[in-house]
């Protein structure tokens, strides 16, 4: 499935780009998770959390063909 | 459902004293408002390892994190009884000693708002998808993580 990704904060450090379209094959957010551990080894290094169309979700979530983001640790206000 | 109706509450760069001082003029024809209460964020220059933060540039996944703002706006309005509320956040570059966050919540009487006060400012930092880099007086950073 082509998934849209999101990068932010540190990540974008890794990943040098904000955004990308990608071929996933499976269907869970785990999935996901390996297909851009494989292109970006480093991203093993970092902590953060995944949203998929803009709510965090887990591993297990079942990928719906929405936008996923990678979202490092927050630090508003 | 999402809802289409929501409010931006990012600001580029820092929130200045005259914004602030504006808002609270704007509230005085609100007047069955009998307590106002503010909390600013406002950046810090700590010193990490002899070096010290001269600022913090912000970036958000904006879509979310304004639908978070909303989120929180709505859960505070069930739980407290306020009159108004209004929160605003920097992105870009805020300077040390500058604000960064202006959240606003008032009511007829004192005591809820400094419950409802806190509640928005601990929903915010645990919430909201907002990013922050600091930047060392040499041009070194790193990144900042809510505690």
């Amino acid at each position: 499935m082509q998934i849209t990704i999101k990068y932010f904060g540190q990540i974008v450090e890794v990943t040098h780009k904000t955004e990308e379209t990608l071929e996933v094959s499976g269907n869970q957010i785990a999935d996901v998770l390996n297909t851009l551990q494989t292109k970006y080894i480093k991203l093993k290094d970092l902590g953060f959390q995944i949203a998929q169309n803009q709510e965090l979700v887990s591993l297990n979530t079942k990928i719906s063909g929405a936008e996923i983001a990678l979202l490092p640790p927050f630090a508003g206000g | 459902m999402k809802s289409k109706n929501i409010k931006n509450v990012f600001k580029e760069g820092p929130i200045s004293s005259e914004f602030i001082g504006n808002s609270i003029y704007k509230h005085q024809s609100k007047t069955s408002i009998g307590a106002h209460n503010i909390f600013l964020g406002q950046v810090r220059a700590d010193v990490v390892n002899g070096k010290t933060v001269s600022a913090i540039e912000y970036t958000a996944y904006q879509d979310m994190a304004n639908q978070k703002f909303h989120d929180i706006r709505e859960a505070t309005f069930n739980k407290f009884q306020l009159t108004c509320m209004h929160i605003y956040h920097s992105l870009g570059t805020v300077k040390a000693g500058e604000i960064c966050l202006f959240v606003f919540v008032s009511a007829p009487h004192r005591k809820v708002v400094f419950k409802a006060l806190e509640y928005v400012v601990e929903e915010i930092k645990a919430h909201v998808p907002v990013f922050g880099k600091e930047i060392f007086e040499d041009q070194s950073h790193q990144w900042k993580v809510n505690n």
